[in-house]
Protein backbone atom coordinates (compact mmCIF):
# COMPACT_ATOMS: atom_id res chain seq x y z
CA UNK A 1 0.00 0.00 0.00
CA UNK A 2 1.31 3.62 -0.64
CA UNK A 3 0.84 6.35 1.64
CA UNK A 4 0.07 9.87 0.12
CA UNK A 5 1.18 12.29 1.51
CA UNK A 6 -0.88 15.53 2.52
CA UNK A 7 0.76 18.37 4.81
CA UNK A 8 -2.15 20.99 3.33
CA UNK A 9 -4.16 18.79 5.55
CA UNK A 10 -2.60 20.44 9.04
CA UNK A 11 -3.15 24.14 7.09
CA UNK A 12 -6.79 24.59 8.80
CA UNK A 13 -5.14 23.84 12.20
CA UNK A 14 -1.65 26.40 11.66
CA UNK A 15 -3.27 28.08 14.94
CA UNK A 16 -3.37 25.23 17.01
CA UNK A 17 0.10 24.31 16.25
CA UNK A 18 1.14 28.18 16.64
CA UNK A 19 -0.33 28.42 20.22
CA UNK A 20 1.24 25.14 21.10
CA UNK A 21 4.67 26.41 20.21
CA UNK A 22 3.98 29.66 21.85
CA UNK A 23 2.96 28.17 24.74
CA UNK A 24 6.38 25.77 24.77
CA UNK A 25 8.44 29.34 24.54
CA UNK A 26 6.41 30.88 27.16
CA UNK A 27 7.06 27.74 29.47
CA UNK A 28 10.56 27.61 28.71
CA UNK A 29 11.36 30.92 29.10
CA UNK A 30 9.10 31.46 32.60
CA UNK A 31 10.62 27.82 34.29
CA UNK A 32 14.22 28.67 32.97
CA UNK A 33 14.94 31.85 34.74
CA UNK A 34 12.67 30.46 37.47
CA UNK A 35 14.30 27.30 37.52
CA UNK A 36 18.41 29.24 37.20
CA UNK A 37 17.08 30.80 40.35
CA UNK A 38 16.51 27.71 42.11
CA UNK A 39 19.41 26.67 40.93
CA UNK A 40 21.96 29.73 41.93
CA UNK A 41 20.39 29.29 45.16
CA UNK A 42 20.91 25.57 46.14
CA UNK A 43 24.50 26.10 44.86
CA UNK A 44 25.09 28.40 46.80
CA UNK A 45 23.11 26.87 49.93
CA UNK A 46 26.10 23.35 48.83
CA UNK A 47 28.64 25.58 49.19
CA UNK A 48 28.33 28.35 51.44
CA UNK A 49 25.13 27.84 53.68
CA UNK A 50 25.13 26.40 56.55
CA UNK A 51 25.79 22.34 57.33
CA UNK A 52 21.52 21.21 57.39
CA UNK A 53 20.67 23.74 54.29
CA UNK A 54 23.41 21.57 52.14
CA UNK A 55 22.10 18.42 53.12
CA UNK A 56 18.62 19.12 52.39
CA UNK A 57 19.74 20.44 48.98
CA UNK A 58 21.97 17.41 48.37
CA UNK A 59 18.99 15.67 49.00
CA UNK A 60 16.70 17.27 46.87
CA UNK A 61 19.27 17.13 43.93
CA UNK A 62 19.65 13.39 44.23
CA UNK A 63 16.11 13.10 44.24
CA UNK A 64 14.92 15.00 41.23
CA UNK A 65 17.93 13.63 39.34
CA UNK A 66 17.36 9.79 39.74
CA UNK A 67 13.67 9.95 39.12
CA UNK A 68 11.93 10.58 35.44
CA UNK A 69 10.58 13.66 34.89
CA UNK A 70 7.09 12.13 33.88
CA UNK A 71 6.56 10.67 37.54
CA UNK A 72 7.72 14.08 38.88
CA UNK A 73 4.97 16.20 36.95
CA UNK A 74 2.79 13.55 37.52
CA UNK A 75 3.46 13.60 40.97
CA UNK A 76 2.96 17.39 41.40
CA UNK A 77 -0.13 17.14 39.10
CA UNK A 78 -2.37 13.80 40.26
CA UNK A 79 -0.27 13.43 43.90
CA UNK A 80 -0.44 16.70 45.30
CA UNK A 81 -4.00 17.54 45.24
CA UNK A 82 -4.38 14.62 47.78
CA UNK A 83 -2.90 16.68 50.42
CA UNK A 84 -4.85 19.30 49.19
CA UNK A 85 -2.62 21.04 46.96
CA UNK A 86 -4.64 21.78 43.91
CA UNK A 87 -3.10 23.27 40.22
CA UNK A 88 -4.02 24.25 36.78
CA UNK A 89 -2.18 22.08 34.57
CA UNK A 90 0.34 25.23 33.34
CA UNK A 91 0.85 25.88 36.78
CA UNK A 92 1.78 22.20 37.06
CA UNK A 93 4.27 22.03 34.61
CA UNK A 94 5.67 25.46 35.67
CA UNK A 95 6.58 23.84 38.67
CA UNK A 96 7.24 20.59 37.72
CA UNK A 97 9.74 21.64 35.79
CA UNK A 98 11.09 24.82 37.63
CA UNK A 99 11.78 21.36 40.57
CA UNK A 100 13.86 20.02 37.74
CA UNK A 101 16.13 22.64 36.54
CA UNK A 102 16.86 23.45 39.97
CA UNK A 103 18.02 20.29 40.85
CA UNK A 104 20.29 19.85 37.73
CA UNK A 105 21.02 23.73 37.78
CA UNK A 106 22.03 23.36 41.71
CA UNK A 107 24.97 21.11 40.52
CA UNK A 108 25.73 22.89 37.48
CA UNK A 109 26.60 26.34 39.47
CA UNK A 110 27.99 24.18 42.34
CA UNK A 111 30.23 23.32 40.03
CA UNK A 112 31.44 26.78 38.85
CA UNK A 113 31.43 28.12 42.09
CA UNK A 114 34.30 24.87 43.38
CA UNK A 115 35.85 26.24 39.86
CA UNK A 116 37.02 29.83 41.31
CA UNK A 117 40.14 29.73 42.63
CA UNK A 118 40.46 29.91 46.65
CA UNK A 119 42.98 32.77 46.05
CA UNK A 120 39.81 35.00 44.86
CA UNK A 121 37.67 34.10 48.26
CA UNK A 122 40.87 35.23 50.39
CA UNK A 123 41.52 38.84 48.45
CA UNK A 124 37.85 39.20 48.53
CA UNK A 125 37.92 38.66 52.24
CA UNK A 126 41.05 40.83 52.57
CA UNK A 127 39.80 43.98 51.00
CA UNK A 128 36.77 43.27 54.22
CA UNK A 129 33.83 42.15 51.83
CA UNK A 130 31.60 39.92 53.74
CA UNK A 131 30.79 36.18 52.51
CA UNK A 132 27.39 37.26 50.98
CA UNK A 133 29.08 40.14 48.66
CA UNK A 134 31.80 37.35 48.18
CA UNK A 135 29.55 35.37 46.59
CA UNK A 136 27.32 38.04 44.99
CA UNK A 137 30.30 39.82 43.31
CA UNK A 138 33.27 37.79 42.60
CA UNK A 139 32.17 34.39 42.90
CA UNK A 140 28.73 34.16 40.86
CA UNK A 141 29.63 35.61 37.58
CA UNK A 142 32.91 34.21 37.41
CA UNK A 143 31.07 30.64 38.15
CA UNK A 144 28.19 31.50 35.69
CA UNK A 145 31.02 32.16 33.23
CA UNK A 146 32.95 29.02 33.41
CA UNK A 147 29.62 26.59 33.06
CA UNK A 148 27.69 28.57 30.88
CA UNK A 149 28.04 26.24 27.60
CA UNK A 150 26.91 23.53 29.69
CA UNK A 151 23.58 25.48 31.50
CA UNK A 152 23.25 26.49 27.57
CA UNK A 153 22.62 22.85 27.32
CA UNK A 154 20.56 22.45 29.95
CA UNK A 155 17.96 24.89 29.05
CA UNK A 156 17.56 23.38 25.54
CA UNK A 157 17.53 20.07 27.14
CA UNK A 158 14.56 21.01 29.69
CA UNK A 159 12.74 22.88 26.73
CA UNK A 160 12.71 19.52 25.01
CA UNK A 161 11.82 17.27 27.96
CA UNK A 162 8.99 20.39 28.12
CA UNK A 163 6.87 18.26 25.83
CA UNK A 164 6.14 15.59 28.46
CA UNK A 165 3.91 17.89 30.00
CA UNK A 166 1.13 17.44 27.17
CA UNK A 167 0.74 13.73 29.14
CA UNK A 168 -1.08 16.63 31.89
CA UNK A 169 -2.92 18.51 28.93
CA UNK A 170 -1.08 21.53 29.19
CA UNK A 171 -1.26 22.81 26.33
CA UNK A 172 2.14 23.05 24.43
CA UNK A 173 3.65 21.99 20.77
CA UNK A 174 2.84 18.38 21.78
CA UNK A 175 -0.81 18.48 22.94
CA UNK A 176 -1.01 20.56 19.42
CA UNK A 177 0.46 17.85 17.50
CA UNK A 178 -1.83 15.15 18.80
CA UNK A 179 -4.75 17.15 19.12
CA UNK A 180 -4.50 17.42 15.41
CA UNK A 181 -3.68 14.32 14.77
CA UNK A 182 -6.44 12.90 16.39
CA UNK A 183 -8.84 15.56 14.00
CA UNK A 184 -7.17 14.22 10.85
CA UNK A 185 -5.07 11.49 11.62
CA UNK A 186 -2.20 12.60 9.54
CA UNK A 187 0.14 11.66 12.25
CA UNK A 188 3.25 11.02 9.77
CA UNK A 189 2.78 14.99 8.24
CA UNK A 190 1.86 16.73 12.13
CA UNK A 191 4.70 14.66 14.22
CA UNK A 192 7.07 15.65 11.15
CA UNK A 193 6.31 19.25 11.44
CA UNK A 194 6.05 19.19 15.23
CA UNK A 195 9.85 17.77 15.53
CA UNK A 196 10.82 20.45 13.14
CA UNK A 197 10.05 23.13 15.09
CA UNK A 198 11.49 22.16 17.72
CA UNK A 199 14.28 21.36 16.21
CA UNK A 200 14.14 25.16 14.92
CA UNK A 201 13.22 26.47 18.42
CA UNK A 202 16.31 24.40 19.55
CA UNK A 203 18.64 26.10 17.12
CA UNK A 204 16.94 29.43 18.08
CA UNK A 205 17.64 28.91 21.52
CA UNK A 206 21.22 27.93 21.33
CA UNK A 207 22.17 31.26 19.06
CA UNK A 208 20.31 33.31 21.78
CA UNK A 209 22.04 31.82 24.40
CA UNK A 210 25.01 32.70 22.94
CA UNK A 211 24.50 36.25 21.85
CA UNK A 212 23.57 36.11 25.71
CA UNK A 213 26.71 34.51 26.68
CA UNK A 214 28.73 37.37 24.80
CA UNK A 215 26.65 39.87 26.19
CA UNK A 216 27.19 38.77 29.72
CA UNK A 217 30.64 37.64 29.78
CA UNK A 218 32.75 39.50 26.66
CA UNK A 219 35.62 38.37 27.36
CA UNK A 220 34.88 34.66 27.66
CA UNK B 1 53.73 52.27 70.54
CA UNK B 2 53.84 49.57 67.63
CA UNK B 3 51.64 50.00 65.23
CA UNK B 4 51.35 46.15 64.84
CA UNK B 5 52.32 44.28 67.61
CA UNK B 6 52.96 40.52 67.35
CA UNK B 7 53.36 38.65 70.73
CA UNK B 8 54.18 35.00 71.33
CA UNK B 9 51.89 34.01 68.72
CA UNK B 10 52.06 30.19 68.23
CA UNK B 11 49.75 28.44 65.41
CA UNK B 12 49.57 24.62 64.26
CA UNK B 13 48.05 23.03 61.27
CA UNK B 14 47.15 19.47 63.07
CA UNK B 15 50.25 18.17 64.71
CA UNK B 16 52.66 20.35 62.56
CA UNK B 17 53.47 23.88 64.60
CA UNK B 18 54.58 26.16 62.00
CA UNK B 19 54.78 29.31 64.58
CA UNK B 20 56.28 28.60 67.81
CA UNK B 21 56.01 31.91 69.76
CA UNK B 22 56.63 34.97 67.36
CA UNK B 23 57.18 38.36 68.89
CA UNK B 24 57.60 41.43 66.62
CA UNK B 25 56.31 44.75 66.69
CA UNK B 26 56.12 47.14 63.96
CA UNK B 27 56.34 51.02 63.91
CA UNK B 28 54.00 53.16 61.69
CA UNK B 29 56.00 54.10 58.42
CA UNK B 30 58.29 50.86 58.48
CA UNK B 31 58.90 48.74 56.11
CA UNK B 32 58.98 45.24 57.68
CA UNK B 33 60.83 42.54 55.09
CA UNK B 34 60.24 39.05 56.51
CA UNK B 35 62.70 36.38 54.77
CA UNK B 36 63.55 33.03 55.68
CA UNK B 37 63.39 29.47 54.14
CA UNK B 38 59.75 27.80 52.62
CA UNK B 39 58.14 26.45 55.19
CA UNK B 40 59.81 28.90 58.08
CA UNK B 41 56.15 30.21 58.37
CA UNK B 42 56.64 33.77 57.12
CA UNK B 43 53.61 33.31 55.05
CA UNK B 44 51.21 31.76 57.52
CA UNK B 45 52.62 34.81 60.04
CA UNK B 46 51.34 37.26 57.46
CA UNK B 47 48.23 35.62 57.23
CA UNK B 48 47.29 35.92 60.51
CA UNK B 49 47.72 39.77 60.87
CA UNK B 50 44.72 40.06 58.86
CA UNK B 51 42.80 36.71 60.23
CA UNK B 52 43.18 34.72 57.19
CA UNK B 53 44.49 32.09 59.35
CA UNK B 54 43.53 31.69 63.08
CA UNK B 55 46.20 30.93 65.50
CA UNK B 56 45.87 29.35 68.65
CA UNK B 57 47.56 31.64 71.59
CA UNK B 58 49.40 35.04 71.74
CA UNK B 59 47.99 38.13 70.36
CA UNK B 60 48.04 40.16 67.80
CA UNK B 61 47.04 43.67 67.88
CA UNK B 62 46.76 46.15 64.46
CA UNK B 63 46.42 49.95 65.37
CA UNK B 64 44.89 48.45 68.54
CA UNK B 65 42.46 46.59 67.18
CA UNK B 66 43.27 42.66 68.73
CA UNK B 67 43.07 40.15 65.73
CA UNK B 68 40.60 37.46 66.92
CA UNK B 69 38.81 39.82 68.86
CA UNK B 70 37.47 42.80 66.55
CA UNK B 71 35.47 42.00 63.70
CA UNK B 72 37.11 40.86 61.26
CA UNK B 73 35.76 43.29 58.54
CA UNK B 74 36.51 46.51 60.72
CA UNK B 75 40.44 44.76 61.11
CA UNK B 76 40.47 44.11 56.97
CA UNK B 77 39.06 47.38 55.97
CA UNK B 78 42.50 48.79 57.97
CA UNK B 79 44.77 46.05 56.75
CA UNK B 80 45.69 45.49 53.30
CA UNK B 81 46.97 42.53 51.48
CA UNK B 82 48.74 41.56 48.24
CA UNK B 83 49.10 38.30 47.06
CA UNK B 84 52.07 36.10 45.27
CA UNK B 85 49.19 34.90 42.24
CA UNK B 86 47.64 38.62 42.09
CA UNK B 87 44.16 37.17 42.96
CA UNK B 88 42.32 39.53 40.35
CA UNK B 89 38.74 39.21 39.38
CA UNK B 90 38.85 38.03 36.23
CA UNK B 91 35.54 38.76 35.32
CA UNK B 92 35.77 42.68 36.40
CA UNK B 93 38.11 45.27 34.72
CA UNK B 94 41.48 46.62 36.26
CA UNK B 95 39.60 49.66 37.07
CA UNK B 96 36.03 47.40 38.44
CA UNK B 97 38.46 45.46 40.43
CA UNK B 98 39.82 48.66 42.15
CA UNK B 99 36.78 49.99 42.53
CA UNK B 100 34.42 47.03 44.14
CA UNK B 101 35.68 47.11 47.94
CA UNK B 102 35.17 50.79 47.94
CA UNK B 103 31.61 50.89 46.33
CA UNK B 104 30.45 47.79 47.79
CA UNK B 105 32.43 47.53 51.43
CA UNK B 106 32.59 51.54 51.95
CA UNK B 107 29.85 52.39 50.18
CA UNK B 108 31.42 55.36 48.05
CA UNK B 109 29.65 56.63 45.50
CA UNK B 110 30.34 55.17 42.23
CA UNK B 111 32.01 58.39 40.65
CA UNK B 112 33.39 58.81 43.75
CA UNK B 113 35.02 55.14 43.49
CA UNK B 114 35.90 55.66 40.01
CA UNK B 115 37.88 58.93 40.25
CA UNK B 116 39.81 56.63 43.30
CA UNK B 117 40.48 53.93 40.96
CA UNK B 118 41.71 56.04 38.07
CA UNK B 119 43.85 57.97 40.64
CA UNK B 120 45.40 54.99 41.98
CA UNK B 121 46.00 52.80 38.21
CA UNK B 122 47.81 56.24 37.52
CA UNK B 123 49.60 56.50 40.88
CA UNK B 124 50.89 52.21 39.90
CA UNK B 125 51.40 53.66 36.54
CA UNK B 126 48.74 51.99 34.63
CA UNK B 127 46.16 54.89 33.74
CA UNK B 128 45.79 53.56 30.43
CA UNK B 129 44.60 50.20 31.74
CA UNK B 130 41.15 51.34 33.71
CA UNK B 131 38.87 49.17 31.04
CA UNK B 132 41.60 46.25 30.46
CA UNK B 133 40.56 42.81 31.87
CA UNK B 134 43.57 41.04 33.68
CA UNK B 135 43.43 38.85 31.32
CA UNK B 136 44.99 41.27 28.92
CA UNK B 137 47.92 42.40 31.20
CA UNK B 138 51.09 41.18 32.23
CA UNK B 139 52.07 39.38 35.48
CA UNK B 140 53.96 42.88 36.57
CA UNK B 141 50.91 44.84 35.02
CA UNK B 142 48.05 42.76 37.12
CA UNK B 143 50.46 43.14 40.25
CA UNK B 144 50.23 46.57 40.55
CA UNK B 145 46.29 46.60 39.50
CA UNK B 146 46.12 44.19 43.12
CA UNK B 147 48.03 46.83 44.55
CA UNK B 148 46.08 49.70 43.88
CA UNK B 149 43.03 47.48 44.64
CA UNK B 150 44.58 47.03 48.11
CA UNK B 151 45.15 50.55 48.35
CA UNK B 152 41.80 51.49 46.92
CA UNK B 153 40.67 50.70 50.71
CA UNK B 154 43.27 53.28 52.26
CA UNK B 155 44.60 50.66 54.95
CA UNK B 156 46.92 52.00 57.64
CA UNK B 157 49.22 48.20 56.79
CA UNK B 158 50.11 46.47 53.70
CA UNK B 159 50.74 43.27 53.85
CA UNK B 160 52.70 42.10 50.43
CA UNK B 161 53.19 37.85 50.66
CA UNK B 162 55.97 37.36 48.16
CA UNK B 163 54.22 39.95 45.52
CA UNK B 164 57.42 39.13 42.99
CA UNK B 165 57.92 35.60 43.26
CA UNK B 166 55.48 34.47 40.67
CA UNK B 167 56.67 37.27 38.05
CA UNK B 168 59.19 37.03 34.80
CA UNK B 169 62.67 38.70 36.53
CA UNK B 170 61.99 41.23 33.81
CA UNK B 171 58.76 42.23 35.47
CA UNK B 172 59.54 42.23 39.28
CA UNK B 173 61.05 45.72 39.01
CA UNK B 174 58.28 47.57 38.00
CA UNK B 175 56.39 46.31 41.02
CA UNK B 176 59.16 46.21 43.53
CA UNK B 177 59.11 50.59 42.22
CA UNK B 178 56.19 50.62 43.53
CA UNK B 179 56.42 49.27 46.65
CA UNK B 180 59.39 51.25 47.17
CA UNK B 181 57.31 54.94 46.34
CA UNK B 182 54.58 54.18 48.93
CA UNK B 183 57.53 53.29 51.10
CA UNK B 184 58.56 56.74 50.94
CA UNK B 185 55.44 58.32 51.34
CA UNK B 186 55.12 56.69 54.49
CA UNK B 187 53.09 53.53 54.29
CA UNK B 188 53.48 50.92 56.88
CA UNK B 189 54.71 47.70 54.91
CA UNK B 190 54.92 44.05 55.96
CA UNK B 191 56.60 42.09 53.20
CA UNK B 192 57.51 38.95 52.75
CA UNK B 193 59.74 38.53 49.96
CA UNK B 194 63.05 36.85 48.61
CA UNK B 195 64.53 40.23 47.37
CA UNK B 196 67.04 40.51 49.03
CA UNK B 197 68.23 43.41 47.42
CA UNK B 198 64.98 45.53 47.96
CA UNK B 199 65.04 44.10 51.75
CA UNK B 200 68.46 45.68 52.53
CA UNK B 201 67.88 48.94 50.39
CA UNK B 202 64.08 49.54 51.11
CA UNK B 203 63.29 47.59 54.65
CA UNK B 204 63.57 49.53 57.54
CA UNK B 205 63.56 46.36 59.67
CA UNK B 206 64.69 42.52 58.37
CA UNK B 207 63.07 39.52 60.52
CA UNK B 208 64.53 36.41 59.08
CA UNK B 209 62.52 33.76 60.34
CA UNK B 210 63.68 30.18 60.86
CA UNK B 211 61.84 26.72 61.69
CA UNK B 212 58.90 28.98 62.70
CA UNK B 213 60.61 31.11 65.41
CA UNK B 214 62.33 34.96 64.66
CA UNK B 215 66.05 33.76 64.75
CA UNK B 216 67.39 36.94 64.03
CA UNK B 217 65.61 40.45 63.39
CA UNK B 218 67.61 44.13 63.20
CA UNK B 219 68.48 46.84 60.87
CA UNK B 220 68.64 44.99 57.26
CA UNK B 221 72.19 46.64 56.13
CA UNK B 222 73.51 45.65 59.20
CA UNK B 223 72.10 42.10 59.73
CA UNK B 224 73.13 41.84 55.91
CA UNK B 225 76.76 42.67 56.80
CA UNK B 226 77.24 40.92 59.81
CA UNK B 227 74.77 38.06 60.53
CA UNK B 228 74.68 37.13 64.13
CA UNK B 229 73.75 33.25 63.63
CA UNK B 230 75.41 30.70 61.15
CA UNK B 231 71.42 30.10 59.89
CA UNK B 232 71.32 33.79 58.53
CA UNK B 233 74.29 33.63 57.17
CA UNK B 234 73.94 30.53 55.60
CA UNK B 235 70.71 32.10 53.93
CA UNK B 236 71.85 35.07 52.94
CA UNK B 237 75.13 33.65 50.85
CA UNK B 238 72.70 31.28 49.69
CA UNK B 239 70.28 33.30 48.32
CA UNK B 240 72.71 35.79 46.49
Amino acid sequence: MTYQMSFGDLLPYWDVLARGLLYTIILTVVSTVTGLAVGTAGAWARSFGPKWAGYAVGAYVELIRNTPFIVQLFFVFFGLPAIGVKMTESEAAFLAMVINLGAYSTEIIRAGIQAVPKGHLEAAASLAMSRLETFRYVVLKQAFMKVYPALSSQIVIVMLGSAVVSQISAEDLTYAANFVQSRNFRAFEVYLVAALLYLLLAIAMRALLRGIGRALFPKA
Amino acid sequence: MSLVDIQDVRKSFGPLEVLKGVSIEIGRGDVAAIIGRSGSGKSTLLRCINGLEEFQSGAISVDGMMVGKTDLRTLRRHVGMVFQQFNLFPHLTAGENVMLAPTVVAKLQKGEARDRAAALLEKVGLAGKFDAYPSQLSGGQQQRVAIARALAMEPTVLLCDEITSALDPELVNEVLRVVEQLASEGMTLILVTHEMRFARDVGTKLIFMHQGRVHEEGAPKTLFAHPQTPELAQFVTGAH
